[in-house]
């Protein structure tokens, strides 16, 4: 059970998208956990093929029990696109806060498996090597097992996942032909939706015959009170303020988008986000975690992005090595996200721990916010609506779109001085398009 | 009630069916044909895209960003999908 959020103990398994024998891919979904927030997709962290099952869906276990056994195929041929000869780039193995929380207990990261975001060791990972006496359940690099020598798990004819995937792709029944087991799964639901269907023009919420597993919004509220109350009660804060001008950086993706497709557009947003990952990366001190009584700085730049449910709450979900994308990808990883937060369906790699977040109140929100530290982090940046404000340049007013920019600090880790700066880097990569068109 | 032309009626249910895309509930059901939707929906920027996405497709109209004022309220969206040719 990989650890989805810093405040996650337990997750119940509440569908497998995998059986034994199924050979899964880095990045597929194997697996789909409840948490109290919402439901997330776990995805896997290796290639290889599934042996064993180990917690049967509706179970309970706390984080960091084994789910399932995949032996990997590190001797198969690697008919993977990914480019292979490449020497991996070097990755941290944990962060700070993981490495001490290991040591704390006596291990080295470097000598645990990795479950997390490129292989990084996470802090289930440790707890599940401590709770695991024998050598840890290595998978043996073994030649795919012949299939399904057990008796198949369950003989429905269709998940309840499966069942929900193909009413949200409008999938009819004609179309689903189950797996080898005789059980409709998610992967045998078709991407699209069915020929013969209709065109969804008028496509209305189909009443799937049950609804899906969204987490109730009381346990969703619970949460983020205990997480805000543990804010407020831990970390002193401190806010600095700075409005931003914008003129010419909105001209120039109004320039962009002119020339482009409306699925390759870009909105002010990932501008803004793309802005606080850099500045974030060129002022570290509020890249990090802070741990037993000290600043641990974070390795790459995991963004949280605070996502408002139409519904009420919200969810943080992460954006993992945030300062290295580009403006358009940094566009289809926020849409990504904010598409799956809404759809109640994050996967594994949204719920990385993140080193910093940004809550952005989008343009019909206030005009600036004043948030919250997300604990264990030592900053939160807010974006209040962009507004037109007159703006003074030299001697001359003009009205010019701006954005109020906001930093709240943890003032154990740093100064006002150094949120300050942070807003100005903000302002920097914003008026220097080479840093990001 | 005045009598509604085929090309607008068909444009509405277009503006309509995008909108449910994006914001399906009773906000829309409540949604008048002159009201600003971005306001009354809370559509962020994100939502208001893969509106205008799911509208240049089922209409088969490119909509340019700079359209986009021309886009607040149903029956102006109307009006444009028909200015374009819809219907």
């Amino acid at each position: 059970m990989p650890s989805l959020g810093a405040d996650m103990d337990a997750g119940t398994v509440v569908e497998w998208a995998v059986a034994p024998g199924d050979r899964v891919r880095r990045g597929d979904i194997v697996a789909a956990v409840e948490t109290e927030k919402s439901v997330i997709d776990v995805e896997c962290f290796e290639d290889g093929v599934v042996e064993r099952l180990l917690v049967p869906v509706g179970t309970k276990v706390p984080v960091g029990a084994p789910l399932a056994v995949i032996a990997t195929d590190r001797s198969g041929p690697t008919d993977a696109p990914s480019a292979d000869q490449q020497a991996p780039a070097p990755h941290p193995r944990a962060t700070p806060p993981v490495r001490q929380f290991a040591k704390r207990h006596g291990l080295d990261v470097a000598d645990l498996p990795g479950s997390g975001h490129d292989g990084t060791v996470t802090r289930a990972d440790v707890r599940a090597a401590l709770e695991a006496p024998a050598p840890s359940p290595a998978p043996a690099p073994s030649p795919a097992p012949a299939p399904s020598s057990a008796p198949a798990p369950a003989r429905l004819p269709i998940t309840p996942y499966a069942r929900r995937l193909a009413a949200e792709r409008g999938t009819g029944a004609e179309a689903l032909r189950p797996g080898p087991d005789g059980v409709v799964r998610a992967r045998d639901v078709p991407d699209g939706p069915s020929a013969s269907a209709p065109t969804p023009a008028r496509e209305v919420v189909a009443p799937a015959e049950e609804p899906p597993p969204r987490a109730t919004s009381d346990g969703m509220r619970a949460a983020i009170a205990a997480r805000m109350n543990r804010s407020l009660r831990e970390i002193p804060q401190y806010h600095v303020d700075a409005v931003i001008e914008l003129g010419a950086a909105l001209e120039g993706l109004r320039e962009r988008n002119r020339r482009a497709a409306v699925t390759e557009r870009i909105v002010p947003a990932a501008l803004l986000l793309v802005a606080a990952a850099r500045a974030a990366r060129r002022v570290p001190a509020l890249n990090g975690h802070w741990v037993d009584g000290a600043f641990a700085p974070s390795p790459t730049v995991d963004l949280g992005v605070v996502v408002s449910l139409r519904e009420g709450g919200l969810l943080v979900p992460t954006i993992p090595a945030a300062d290295e994308l580009t403006l358009p990808e940094a566009m289809t990883a926020l849409r990504d996200a904010v598409t799956r937060a809404r759809a109640g369906r994050l996967r594994s790699s949204d719920a990385v721990d993140a080193s910093i977040t940004v809550t952005d109140l989008g343009e019909t929100g206030g005009h600036a916010v004043h948030g919250r530290i997300f604990p264990p982090q030592v900053a939160l940046v807010g974006f209040g609506a962009i507004v037109r404000r007159p703006w003074a340049e030299g001697d001359l007013l003009g009205v010019r779109p701006t954005v109020a920019a906001t930093l709240t600090g943890d003032h154990r880790a740093t100064d006002g001085v150094v949120g300050g700066r942070f807003l100005h880097v903000i302002d920097d990569v914003l008026h220097d398009p080479e840093e990001w068109s | 009630m005045t009598s509604v032309d085929p090309a607008t009626r068909r444009a509405r249910e277009l503006v309509r069916a995008g909108l449910a895309r994006v914001a399906p509930g009773p906000d829309l059901d409540a949604l008048d044909d002159g009201d600003d939707f971005r306001d009354a929906l809370e559509l962020d920027s994100l939502d208001f895209l893969s509106f205008v996405e799911h509208l240049a497709r089922s209409a088969e109209v490119r909509i340019d960003e700079d359209d986009y004022p021309r886009l607040r309220t149903v029956r102006d969206a109307a009006a444009f999908l028909v200015a374009a040719g819809v219907g």
